[in-house]
């Protein structure tokens, strides 16, 4: 069965239209059938829906995304209750180890991104990535980091993500692999994403899942979520009307 | 001795201005270089086999044991000959025959 790409972090920007058909032609023309791209929280209904006739027209699929960068836990709760009707991706950069925590049991958190360098601010242990397997959080892996820092940063980079891979192996939390770029030459191919995963230890099946079947899956099931037909797990309804 | 299997690459430059053949191999090995090593290099057995500076198509080689360490590496390239650039793999194939019917 052919596979389905997804881009999930693509930063484009979606005010210029021209630059986003720009880098929305080239994820197409590299093989990609899914891109969602990052949006702020109080953004209009309308503009994500111009970008997504624009996707549409390029014959790809899209998804809208919120980066949460709460401070508190509580600043998380208040984001999630405004937002997750809202949109169909939500991710929560974890800047501190209670939004991290708070974050990985929340069943409303889709990914939970690491973005600092430092391994003192990655809060990715064993009690994260035990909370993250008992709810559906998974863990996103950005490209850009990897492909712009050079010599001793990316040494420890390499090696924080390393050890992060193997404790979400462990713990089965999906891995999600994004570029999180928002420059056209740094984008690259799905199968060249999953080849930079071998680098963190991951095999060919496991790094190709990270990047078709994980990010695909979290899409289809918060569609089905935001679906009008949703009433709750497992439940849905699949007929109106009087003779129901 | 066993064989070595080889491994042919084909490549896609993705870049405004045309780099000598010099300068793409040496992106190439420098990126496999700083990745795995100069010990991890020397057991790629690299060489470009062909190289259209005007299509900026390229085809390289390397044993089937290191096609990954390879594809890692020419994913972490950015720049060729001091210009933003990126290197894409079109397709692999074991024979050079094989690799330009289906690739180039």
């Amino acid at each position: 069965m052919r596979k389905i790409f997804a881009d999930l972090h693509l930063r484009l920007n979606w005010r210029g239209q021209n630059a986003a058909l720009t880098m929305i032609t080239k994820a197409v023309a590299l093989g990609y059938h899914l891109i969602a791209v990052p949006f702020p929280p109080e953004t209009p209904e309308n503009e994500i829906e111009q970008l997504r006739a624009i996707c549409s027209k390029a014959k790809i699929d899209f998804a809208s995304r919120v980066d949460l960068r709460p401070k508190t836990s509580n600043d998380l709760l208040r984001a999630l209750r405004r937002c997750r009707r809202k949109f169909e991706i939500v991710a929560v950069s974890c800047e501190n180890k209670q939004v991290a925590r708070q974050a990985a049991k929340d069943r409303r958190v889709d990914l939970l991104n690491f973005s600092s360098p430092d391994f003192r601010k990655r809060f990715f242990d064993d009690a994260e990535a035990e909370l993250a397997s008992n709810s559906l959080a998974a863990l996103e892996i950005d490209v850009r980091p990897l492909l712009v820092l050079e010599g001793a940063s990316r040494i420890r980079l390499l090696s924080n993500l390393r050890r992060e891979v193997a404790l979400a192996m462990e713990f089965h939390v999906p891995i999600v692999v994004s570029s999180g770029v928002s420059e056209e030459k740094l984008l690259r191919k799905p199968r060249e994403m999953a080849a930079l995963m071998f680098l963190l230890g991951l095999d060919e099946s496991a790094a190709l899942k990270a990047v078709a079947g994980s990010p695909v899956a979290i899409v289809k099931r918060n569609r089905e979520k935001l679906s009008h037909r949703y009433v709750a797990e497992g439940i849905r309804i699949i007929r109106e009307g009087d003779d129901c | 001795m066993k064989r070595v299997k080889r491994r042919y690459l084909a490549l896609q430059l993705d870049s405004d201005e045309a780099p000598s053949q010099k300068e793409l191999m040496d992106t190439i090995w420098n990126a496999v270089v700083k990745l795995y090593g100069e010990v991890g290099a020397s057991q790629t057995n690299l060489s470009l086999i062909a190289y259209d500076a005007e299509k900026k198509l390229a085809v390289i080689r390397t044993t089937h044991v290191t096609v990954n360490l390879v594809r890692a590496s020419l994913a972490s390239v950015t720049s060729v000959a001091g210009k933003l650039a990126a290197l894409h793999v079109l397709g692999i194939s074991g024979t050079i025959k094989a690799l330009r019917k289906k690739f180039l």
